[in-house]
């Protein structure tokens, strides 16, 4: 049977996105894009941005990964629309703490629904799933040409 | 220095016994422990295999007794060290059936074995417009020192392709044998696939046409009897920790009539005659390819490995596995939506899978959770997920302490993930 520490990491908002991604899509019209690789599981994911005033107005990815990255990626999406890139990167600090255990309690009003993904905390390597969008989001918006790789 | 040879030798040979399975478990401490309040279930070994107390006891006597550096003290214990070291050679070139200890180079392991191979033999052979022919399923230690060997010398690597279960496509392989093939190497089995490569044919093969024939043993070793004289082989390299012995000692077993025509590989102590600042002259063989002072307590502890599998006998072990694999193969079909990757008619030791909508890399967390030590990923063979269109696979692989429990162990947790993902 499941146990409990495994529950924590695969909560059902977690399964319902790596099943269902959200903007799972390329942009037409984006202005930033951004190859992830992590070559330990083999997970790929390209990133698209369409950002106008320093605000991100859309934002799409495609790829194939585990639940943990595809999850990961497709909640990111979710909480970056609207956002400039000033609170993007407050985001992501907030995220990082959280899955790397440096603060035991998620920010919530930072998070919001990404506190979900505190359960990666107690599984080390899984980290860098977690993170695989969002440092690909971070190479999109400086515009790195090179594909970000998690090794 | 001079060896003779020594009663220190196992030569005790396949035993026709039963295999005690559950004796064999007590030798192995790593064995017997609990990883997430689970009783441990190990089926990793194809990464790297656990220890028994007979290789542990080996290397921690040697150190506390035995130790000081090899071939050049007058004194008591170095002449221990080298007599331990040089034994441990002995140990190896039985293991492999080779005729000379003078055709035993102990380094590293199986990729510093195809990387001398390829830095010596390969720069003096290879030229450009020639070709080196490997196949998909290589690890990437056969397959990287070749494109490295191939780049500097304008060379091809020519890859042989495999069939939907995981074989060899021979066909195609003795088409891509052509007269500008300067050498061929490839896994006796394959780390990703457990494919066991009719290695003797293609060897029949190369040698028709004067190529000599590298053998990547290193899946080879822990599983299979065997005989570089037999298998006629020119090149055939192990790693010490894949045969439950210590990681960073292996071996490469060269041809004599091509060793000796091998330039040196690294120049350092112990490699030399003498040397001045005019000429340097290089040892005799093996130690023309061993410079510096090398892994001496894990040659030790490997030549305590090759004891413990002699002991046990190699013939035995394989057809233990065997039953096990079947068993194994079996049960894994029974799991729904369970997509076995590697399905040739001769396998050894590897259970490598997808699982239908499961990321190879969620299923080890949760067997992890369940204390089953498995491998996900690539397996360091990229052109083989490539192949059959995954990016990963979970690969359970087996050695001589498993039993039938660890499969059921394996089948009932893979019943766990699915829970998790439905």
């Amino acid at each position: 049977m499941p146990t409990d520490a495994m529950r924590e990491l695969y909560q059902e908002v977690i399964l319902d996105h790596s099943k269902s991604p959200k903007n799972f899509k390329e942009l037409d019209d984006a202005s930033h894009q951004s190859q992830g690789h992590n070559p330990l599981c083999g997970d790929r994911l390209t990133l698209y941005l369409a950002v106008a005033d320093g605000v991100i107005q859309d934002v799409g990815f495609k790829g194939a990964g585990c639940a943990i990255s595809t999850a990961s990626a497709s909640m990111m999406t979710e909480a970056l629309k609207g956002k400039s890139e000033a609170e993007v990167d407050a985001i992501f600090g907030a995220f990082h703490n959280l899955v790397t255990g440096k603060v035991a309690e998620a920010d919530d009003d930072v998070l919001g629904k990404l506190a979900v993904f505190g359960g990666v905390r107690d599984y080390p390597v899984r980290v860098k799933c977690a993170t695989l969008a969002w440092h690909t989001l971070r190479a999109a918006l400086k515009k790195t040409e090179e594909a970000v790789s998690t090794e | 220095m001079t060896v003779s040879s020594n009663a220190e030798i196992s030569t005790s040979s396949a035993s026709k016994r039963d295999f005690d399975v559950d004796r064999v478990r007590g030798d192995f401490p790593g064995l017997h422990q609990t990883v997430h309040e689970k009783p441990l279930v190990f089926l990793d070994s194809a990464a790297s295999a656990q220890k028994p107390q007979q290789v542990i006891d080996a290397i921690s006597n040697f150190y506390a007794h035995d130790y000081a550096n090899i071939h050049r003290g007058v004194h008591e214990l170095s002449q221990r060290a080298t007599k331990a070291y040089e034994n441990a050679r002995l140990k190896i070139q039985r293991f492999l059936g080779a005729p000379s200890e003078r055709e035993i180079i102990l380094l590293r392991g199986t990729t510093e074995g195809i990387n001398l191979v390829a830095q010596t033999y390969g720069r003096a052979n290879v030229s450009e417009g020639d070709e080196v022919l490997i196949t998909t399923m290589e690890h990437h230690s056969n397959i990287v020192p070749w494109q490295m060997l191939c780049e500097e010398k304008g060379a091809r690597l020519m890859v042989g392709p495999i069939n939907d279960r995981g074989e060899l496509d021979m066909d195609a392989f003795e088409e891509l044998i052509g007269a500008r093939t300067k050498l061929v190497a490839l896994g006796h089995v394959s780390n990703a696939l457990g494919t066991v490569n009719p290695v003797k044919e293609i060897i029949e093969l190369a040698h028709a046409r004067d190529i000599p024939v590298l053998l990547d043993g290193a899946q080879a070793a822990p599983h299979v009897s065997l005989d570089v004289v037999d298998l006629d082989c020119d090149f055939y390299t192990i790693s010490g920790h894949k045969m439950f012995g210590p990681s960073g000692i292996g071996a490469l077993y060269v041809r004599e009539s091509i060793l000796e025509k091998m330039p040196p590989y690294q120049g350092g102590g112990d490699m030399i005659s003498s040397v001045s600042f005019e000429k340097t002259t290089y040892n005799r063989l093996p130690f023309r390819f061993e410079a510096g002072t090398p892994n001496i307590a894990g040659a030790v502890g490997l030549g305590a490995a090759i004891d413990y599998l002699n002991n046990l006998g190699m013939e035995s072990i394989a057809a233990y596995e065997e039953e096990l694999l079947d068993y194994g193969t079996e049960a894994l079909r029974t799991v729904p939506g369970l997509r076995m990757i590697g399905e040739a008619s001769h396998k050894a030791s590897v259970l490598s899978f997808v699982l239908e909508g499961i990321h190879p890399h969620d299923i080890g967390t949760i067997l992890d959770q369940e204390g089953i030590a498995v491998r996900t990923g690539h397996h360091c063979a990229q052109p083989v997920m490539d192949r059959f269109g995954v990016a990963a696979t979970a690969r359970a692989s087996l050695a001589l302490y498993n039993m039938r429990a660890d499969i059921d162990r394996l089948v009932e947790a893979l019943e766990t993930v699915r829970k998790v993902f439905s």
